[in-house]
């Protein structure tokens, strides 16, 4: 049993109502990278909850044992004592602390009470520097990437002497590079006999590093994967993960494309700060009737800044430029008349700038056109906002008790739907959905590509910004390549591949790299 | 068919305010021998809690928001002050003063308004400087005396009755006659919602939790005009406090500006994302203040009959505290009308109430923090568990 530093036996973990873990058998071994994954509300993050002790012991049922010992954790500090460290997806650092402050924040450098600078910054710098991040132990969490802020995340469990690193998600906000010096890392740290759980919906990364997977449906262990012995193919995943063959993850779809709808030329926005930053740089842009348009391109490309811009100047300042429907100019200058020029812009950051999270499904649906709703554009006709919302549940299949739920307990796809259910019963003929997938499983995917299918066939204009690639290769007609606020590159979908796109985003960095 | 225990489940937070409310009463009942639910008593309560109940209801706008505002005590004496100023130095009709003095509310409001939703400056800073300036303001206006009286007309807005038109001795029939309307026009409005929904197919109460339910209400609703009957009929503020409450209790839960608000203040980006215009709906929630804060100033003048450079003194905390006794969460998004107008009275019960039981003003003070911060308690307890 030497091998093995986890064992989670016969977990069962029930809230009222619903049984979240039924009888999990899961088990690492010592230094490997052992990948979890399933859809959302497989289950991963409560098993997650309960081997850290943020359900303690005597919530659940089951044994935990680690380095052979049985543990009873009470608490998240019990399970860190050991040596167990997590990393949630939502990254829990100061943003107006430094580094250093955050790295031994609850673990201070202290005696009797008093910080040791010296100690403190000199072990911070020897922690960076084992991660690779090369910035100062005074510089402060805010004005770091999110990329950097991970590596402080993970620097900060060195400091905890971790011995098993847990990570939800940790590249869900990362672009590529960062993703792959992040991986990298977990790679040296398994060289160092540091152990990883590593829970992530990205399937090309997991199959990059992992040494065993284990995949969760329902509640349940399906299988346990073995990547050493032989080759796991994308597809024996996912096969796993929603219990069929996913022949095709992207339906299929006749284009019948139409006259261009909306257009924007000569855009240029600047940095809302630094006001001498271009973010977009003389972009012109257009879809067509029908028409799935992807914008690809690395984060900090651009691409969001563009969109919002576009969506009633909600970014940037000193706009210029001038917006085009069916050829004609229209006034997009502020988000209301955005609105009313039937353009739709779906956030990427949903749980921020997309829901009310505190309030019911059928409120966030209607909150965008609540005039359809009332009478006069003043009284809300309550039964009426009922039954369109439930229709919207519906047609987009919202997984919900009801549609009064509050938003805040809905997993992430169907948080996705309640946004875009809000978009489109707003009526738009533009539709802007800026990374509409991510951190959503792979059955909520398909969904959400089905009803772009559906929407474009209805006429509407689609622009679709994602960062992952086989996405855009997936469900575009055509491709516009976004590189600094600039687009460099524009190609029909039949014509791309993800080698062409992947230099079209890198090249000027390799010139001048 | 919605059970009972569901729907207390549901509304766990109301029914338990409500039912808080009516045991405070009933023990008041009980130490002050009877006093309480004397009909003077009764009338009483009203008026001393009228304005604060007329603050709350734009307080709780605020709140919603996700905001606060520390100087509607000093908007009170501010307003008050000018009132007084007008009529009593300046000969003013009473009406054109009232109308003067709710401008001057709405422009303190636009004042304030302006620099916490364009300007970005935290309300919490912006009003504490109103707080300071408006109570600087009433000093000067007033050179720090006491100014009075005022005419008939303005005093009877708050210490008027409304006319009886029945003349029968010893007891005001027409306060009966409001009372009987005003039942059955509940009754209607519930038997209309109730269909509407089955009409849409909704799930609603059985049919004797509906039956029941308004049998209470009925009672409730006549004994109250009973009681006031016995004495001097209804009083006017009693009148515009249940317009006025009717009026935001819509307005919150029915109107497209309602949820506009409270998208606000559950979040400010989303809806902001949603076409929502943020800064001029916040804007206006402070006008919307100011011009409550002017009013609640009106009454509080027309009761006391005089202008004093203290009025309002310390109100703001009343009125922030009845907020949050009725369920408003600080961060925003939620709160609702009817529970900042039972917080507002249970406040007032328990000052009533102890003051007739001759319990000094130090310990009232110590009893109403404590219940503050039980009923917040029992908010963020219950939110634990439900989650």
């Amino acid at each position: 049993m030497s091998d093995v530093i986890l064992e989670m036996r016969n977990i069962t973990k029930t809230f009222p109502g619903v049984k979240a873990l039924d009888n999990v058998t899961f088990s690492v071994k010592q230094g490997e990278i052992h990948a979890l994954v399933g859809e959302n509300g497989a289950g991963k993050s409560t098993l997650m909850k309960v081997l850290s002790g943020v359900y303690p012991h005597g919530t659940y049922s089951g044994d935990i044992y680690f380095e052979g010992r049985e543990c009873r954790f009470q608490d998240i500090h019990h399970s860190e004592e050991v040596g167990l460290v997590i990393i949630h997806q939502e990254l829990a650092l100061v943003p107006y602390l430094s580094i250093a402050e955050n790295m031994f924040l609850g673990n201070e450098r202290a005696q009797n009470g008093v910080i040791d600078w010296n100690d403190t910054i000199s072990k911070t710098k020897e922690l960076l520097d084992r991660v690779g991040l090369h910035e100062s132990p005074d510089a402060l969490i805010t004005n770091m990437g999110v990329g950097k802020q991970q590596l402080v995340e993970i620097a900060k469990a060195l400091a905890k002497k971790v011995k098993l690193l847990i990570l939800d998600e940790p590249t869900a906000s990362l672009n590529d590079s960062d993703s792959e010096k992040l991986l990298g890392l977990l790679l040296q740290f398994k060289e160092n006999g540091i152990s990883s759980i590593l829970i992530s919906h990205k399937l090309s990364e997991v199959n990059k590093v992992a040494d065993s997977i284990t995949i969760l449906r329902d509640g349940a262990t399906i299988e346990t994967l073995d990547c050493r012995k032989d080759k796991i193919t994308e597809d024996r995943i996912i096969r796993g993960m929603v219990g069929r063959d996913l022949t095709h993850r992207f339906p299929p779809r006749d284009s019948k494309i139409g006259d261009v709808i909306f257009e924007v030329r000569n855009w240029n926005v600047y940095h809302p700060i630094h006001e001498d930053r271009k973010v977009s740089n003389n972009v012109n842009i257009n879809v067509r009737k029908g028409e799935v348009v992807g914008i690809s391109g690395l984060m900090g490309a651009g691409r969001t800044e563009l969109a919002m811009s576009i969506f009633g100047r909600s970014y940037g300042t000193r706009i210029s430029g001038t917006a085009y429907k069916h050829g004609q100019e229209t006034d997009i200058s502020t988000i209301d008349k955005a609105i009313s020029s039937g353009i739709a812009y779906a956030t990427e950051d949903r749980k921020v700038y997309g829901l009310v999270l505190i309030q019911e499904i059928k409120e966030n649906i209607t909150l965008a056109n609540l005039e359809e709703v009332s009478d006069g554009g003043i009284v809300i006709n309550e039964p009426k906002e009922m039954t369109v919302t439930s229709e919207y549940r519906d047609k987009l299949n919202i997984k919900s008790s009801s549609i009064r739920q509050l938003a805040l307990n809905l997993s992430g796809g169907n948080q996705q739907k309640v946004v875009l259910s809000k978009w489109l019963f707003a009526n738009p003929d533009i539709l802007i959905l800026d990374e509409p997938t991510r951190g959503i499983d792979v059955g909520a995917k398909y969904e959400i590509y089905t009803i772009i299918n559906r929407l474009a066939s209805e006429g509407k204009g689609i622009i679709f910004i994602s960062s992952e690639l086989p996405e855009i290769l997936g469900i575009c007609d055509r491709i516009y390549v976004m590189r600094d606020g600039k687009i460099v590159g524009e190609m029909p979908a039949s014509e791309a591949s993800q080698e062409i796109v992947m230099k079209r985003i890198m090249t000027e960095q390799e010139v001048m790299g | 068919m919605k059970t009972l225990t569901a729907l207390f489940k549901n509304n766990i937070r109301e029914y338990g305010m409500l039912i808080a409310l009516i045991a405070v009463m009933l023990f008041f009942q009980g130490t002050t021998n009877g006093i309480l639910f004397k009909p003077v008593n009764i009338t009483n309560l009203v008026l001393q809690n009228s304005y604060i109940i007329t603050m709350a209801l734009g307080m709780l706008l605020i709140i919603v928001s996700g905001w606060i505002d520390l100087s509607v005590g000093s908007v009170v004496a501010v307003v008050g002050a000018l009132a007084g100023v007008l009529m009593v130095r300046y000969d003013f009709n009473w009406v054109l003063t009232v109308a003067i003095c709710l401008l001057v509310g709405a422009a303190i409001g636009a004042f304030q308004g302006y620099w916490v939703a364009y300007l970005k400056i935290p309300a919490f800073i912006v009003t504490l400087a109103g707080m300071l300036i408006f109570r600087g303001l009433t000093f000067i206006l007033l050179q720090g005396e006491s100014v009075g009286p005022f005419p008939r007309g303005f005093q009877n807005i708050s210490s008027g009755f409304i006319p009886d038109f029945f003349n029968y001795p010893g007891f005001h029939l027409t306060t009966i006659v409001i009372g009987v309307l005003l039942s059955a026009v509940l009754i209607v409005l519930d038997m209309r919602a109730r269909k509407n929904q089955q009409k849409y197919g909704f799930e609603v109460t059985s049919f004797y939790i509906f039956v029941a339910k308004n049998i209470l209400i009925t009672a409730a609703v006549m004994s109250l005009c009973y009681l006031m009957a016995s004495y001097k009929g209804l009083p006017n503020v009693l009148i515009l406090l249940f317009v006025m409450i009717t009026f935001y209790a819509f307005v919150t839960s029915s109107s497209v500006i309602g949820r506009r608000i409270y998208a606000m203040g559950g979040n400010e980006k989303a809806a902001k994302l949603s076409g929502v215009n943020t800064a001029r709906l916040l804007f206006y929630t402070f006008v919307n203040m100011g011009v409550l804060a002017a009013t609640a100033g009106l009454i509080v003048a027309a009761r006391l009959n005089s202008s004093t450079p203290n009025a309002g003194d310390g109100m703001e905390l009343d009125v922030i505290a009845a907020c949050f006794i009725g369920g408003a969460s600080a961060s925003g998004g939620i709160g609702k009308v009817i529970g900042a107008v039972v917080g507002a009275f249970l406040v007032g019960v328990l000052n009533n109430g102890m003051s007739i039981m001759g319990v000094g003003i130090d310990w009232q003070k110590v009893v109403k923090g404590l219940v503050l911060l039980a009923a917040v308690f029992f908010d963020v307890y219950n939110k634990n568990k439900s989650s």
